[in-house]
């Protein structure tokens, strides 16, 4: 353990945590540009040149705020709330690899923060936290519809866990281990694992976009019912770290579903380059990806409506788990004949 | 050396927080210390480099039931008045019986009480070896386990399964 | 009975199909279609440096006119304040004294007169009332203020300054009925 490596994952990790926060800051921005285009309107232009400072102008607006506590409200828990949220939604991207080795200074520096062997598993285990900052959250308040939006979140996030691990068990099957590293190994050049499990990835996006708490399944912030759901009595920052985990742990799922999906950074033709030029061309076509899901998770917003409670809880137990468990038998029959046990 | 010293204070906080769950005045608060408490399991799992166990555990455990035990405790209404009152002899006899349970614990583990530094060395805990183990030496205990999980669902399935309503 | 119109639907409550069923043929199109609007021309008007033309009968913020020798028109006869729906109008009247001739048209003028801008609804029954010509809806916005006090409009804000006119003749022949 030199210097020289702290201080390579040392940055590397700043440079993780800066970039999910500067493409969360700008996804809420496109989000509202994205929402003015699909509505005919032209969304946010004011602040600087075509409203790119719009971000900045919303951060300081949420800071400069009136930061207010209820009082009947669980203090420690009201705080640490949206605290939770925002962690476990940064902390997944210790395991993402953001392109192939680079050298720097004569130093060959992997792009992932830490490679556990059990990469997908510990993504579940964060995802299974993040619903603590809501219930948290939504508890602490002491209202009671945030306390249903807490209760929505808790029982819908536990739903769509399970057909989201059902699904990626097939991925898993494929590529003979947990860690992402595995699974990208499996799917260089265009071998994505998208044309073999088309099934498997609508219900994992099906899914993450629940886990997320995107339209249409928002229903735990659900504004035409529940005023702001969990957030109903946050303001200021702590309104804004609950805002801005979603959007973090939007970029985090996209960038989770291209890797699992669409080969991460791998791409046709890849072959041809070597060294540095790889690496950087890599992380572009990464990062390309990974916006093309941030921009479908919006575009879905913006067009289907929101579910009801009881049509969620139909599509994830009663549509979605069993053609996760099907896929799964499917896909470990197919296998088994492949490597010949019949 | 400090595997050992991060052992000891790892332990320590999970007696801690274990301790808080029973102290703490607030079922949510006893719930939430729960599975802090978890997370110090989990990271006991680490330290003998068991990573699978460790995430199923916070999966398991803290992702999952504790998420439900939150949820049956939020809709409770659970106000001081509702406690039930806790009488003397009771708590009396909950004294004596958790005791003497401490009792025959130390009593049990007596000699197991020395540290292994040298426990990090072993890979059962990974997902390969596990599974391997699983699969081979324990293949029935597993497989009458999964028995007992089908049954389960088989009987929630049947539980929540709605009797053709009849309306008058 | 025969229909007149031949546009009424028979609601059919026939179950779905397989292909309705997943919904996902459904959800494309809509998504398509909002795709569609993505590329389409914006309908935003820039607000301060692009206005929209307003309509000839646009009720915007009053005006109490002065005739050709700038004298108010206003005499304080309280028909507007009756016809307000909004109760918004008040005002108190004097009599003219000698040699204020130039300053008001009638011998009876209003001392102040006040208009609620919050009550106001923009309604234009106070012109439609008003027998000596003397207030007019016009297009001007009223502007947003902070306090509730400066939302009502005295005579200082009301009446028209004898150099700068405020053209009303597009709603003189819409406002009165029967003067077309």
């Amino acid at each position: 353990m030199d210097l020289a490596f702290i201080i390579e994952k040392f940055s590397l990790v700043l440079l993780v945590f800066l970039i999910s926060l500067g493409v969360a800051a700008y996804s809420t921005f496109f989000e509202r540009k994205l929402a003015g285009w699909i509505q005919d309107r032209i969304g946010p232009n004011r602040a600087g040149p075509f409203g790119l400072l719009q971000p900045i102008a919303d951060g300081v607006k949420m800071f400069l705020k009136e930061d207010f506590i209820p009082k009947n409200s669980d203090k420690w828990l009201f705080i640490i709330g949206p605290g939770i949220s925002m962690f476990t939604a940064l902390i997944t991207s210790t395991i993402i690899p953001w392109g192939p080795p680079v050298e720097v200074f004569g130093r060959q520096v992997t792009l992932q923060i830490a490679d556990f062997n059990i990469g997908i598993l510990f993504i579940f285990g964060v995802v299974s936290m993040g619903v603590y900052g809501i219930m948290i959250g939504g508890w602490s308040s002491n209202n009671k519809y945030s306390l249903f939006g807490a209760i929505r979140a808790s029982s819908q996030m536990i739903s769509y866990e399970l057909a989201m691990g059902i699904s990626l068990i097939t991925i898993i099957l494929m590529s003979g281990g947990l860690s992402l590293n595995d699974i990208l190994d499996h799917q260089k050049g265009i071998n994505w694992n998208i044309f073999y499990q088309p099934l498997c990835f609508l219900i994992f996006f099906i899914c993450s976009l629940a886990e997320t708490n995107r339209a249409p399944f928002d229903l735990p912030e659900c504004e035409s019912e529940l005023i702001g759901g969990y957030h109903t009595e946050y303001t200021s920052m702590k309104l804004g770290l609950f805002l801005f985990s979603e959007y973090v742990a939007m970029f985090i799922s996209s960038a989770i579903i291209s890797i699992l999906f669409f080969g991460g950074y791998h791409f046709p033709g890849e072959t041809y380059f070597v060294g540095n030029t790889l690496a950087i061309i890599s992380i572009l076509v990464f990062f390309a990806k990974t916006f093309f899901f941030v921009f479908i998770f919006m575009w879905i917003r913006w067009t289907i409506p929101r579910f009801r409670f009881d049509q969620l809880m139909h599509l994830g137990w009663k549509t979605l788990i069993p053609l996760a468990i099907i896929n799964m038998m499917i896909t470990g029959i197919i296998i088994a004949i492949y490597e010949g046990w019949f | 050396m400090t595997l050992e010293l991060i052992a000891y204070i790892l332990g320590g906080l999970t007696i801690g927080s274990a301790l808080m769950v029973v102290l703490s005045n607030h079922p949510i608060r006893s719930v939430l210390y729960l599975v802090i408490t978890f997370f110090f399991i989990s990271g006991h799992f680490l330290l003998m480099n068991a990573q699978f166990l460790a995430i199923v555990n916070i999966i398991v455990y803290a992702g999952a039931i504790m998420v439900l035990f939150l949820f049956t405790l939020m809709l409770l209404n659970l106000n001081q008045s509702d406690e039930p009152n806790s009488k003397n002899y009771l708590s009396l006899s909950a004294i004596i019986g958790g005791g003497s349970l401490l009792l025959i614990l130390i009593a049990a583990l007596r000699d197991e009480f020395t540290f292994n530094e040298a426990i990090h060395e072993n890979y059962s805990g990974l997902v390969e070896n596990l599974g391997n183990t699983l699969f081979t030496k324990y293949l029935v205990p597993f497989e009458i386990s999964s028995i007992l999980f089908i049954s389960a669902m088989v009987g929630a399935v049947l539980l929540a399964k709605r009797e053709n309503q009849q309306i008058d | 009975m025969e229909s007149l119109t031949n546009r009424k639907k028979v609601v059919s409550n026939k179950p779905m199909t397989f292909i309705e069923k997943l919904y996902l043929p459904a959800i494309f199109s809509g998504m398509f279609i909002t795709l569609k609007h993505m590329f389409k021309k914006k309908k935003t008007i820039k607000y301060p440096e692009e206005t929209r033309v307003f309509a000839p009968v646009y009720r915007g913020q009053h005006v109490l006119k002065r005739d050709e020798q700038g004298r108010e028109n206003c005499t304080a006869c309280g028909l507007c304040a009756v016809a307000c729906p909004a109760e918004a109008i008040t005002m108190v009247a004097n009599e003219r004294k000698k040699g204020e001739e130039h300053l008001y048209r009638e011998e009876k003028y209003a001392e102040t007169y006040e208009i609620n801008m919050l009550r106001c609804i923009f309604c234009g029954l106070c012109e439609e009332a008003c027998p000596k010509e003397a207030i007019f809806l016009t297009d001007r916005i009223v502007p947003t203020e902070f306090e509730r006090g400066e939302f009502i409009y005295g005579k200082d804000i009301l009446v028209e300054s004898i150099e700068e006119r405020i053209d009303i003749s597009k709603r003189q022949n819409t406002g009165k009925r029967g003067v077309v």
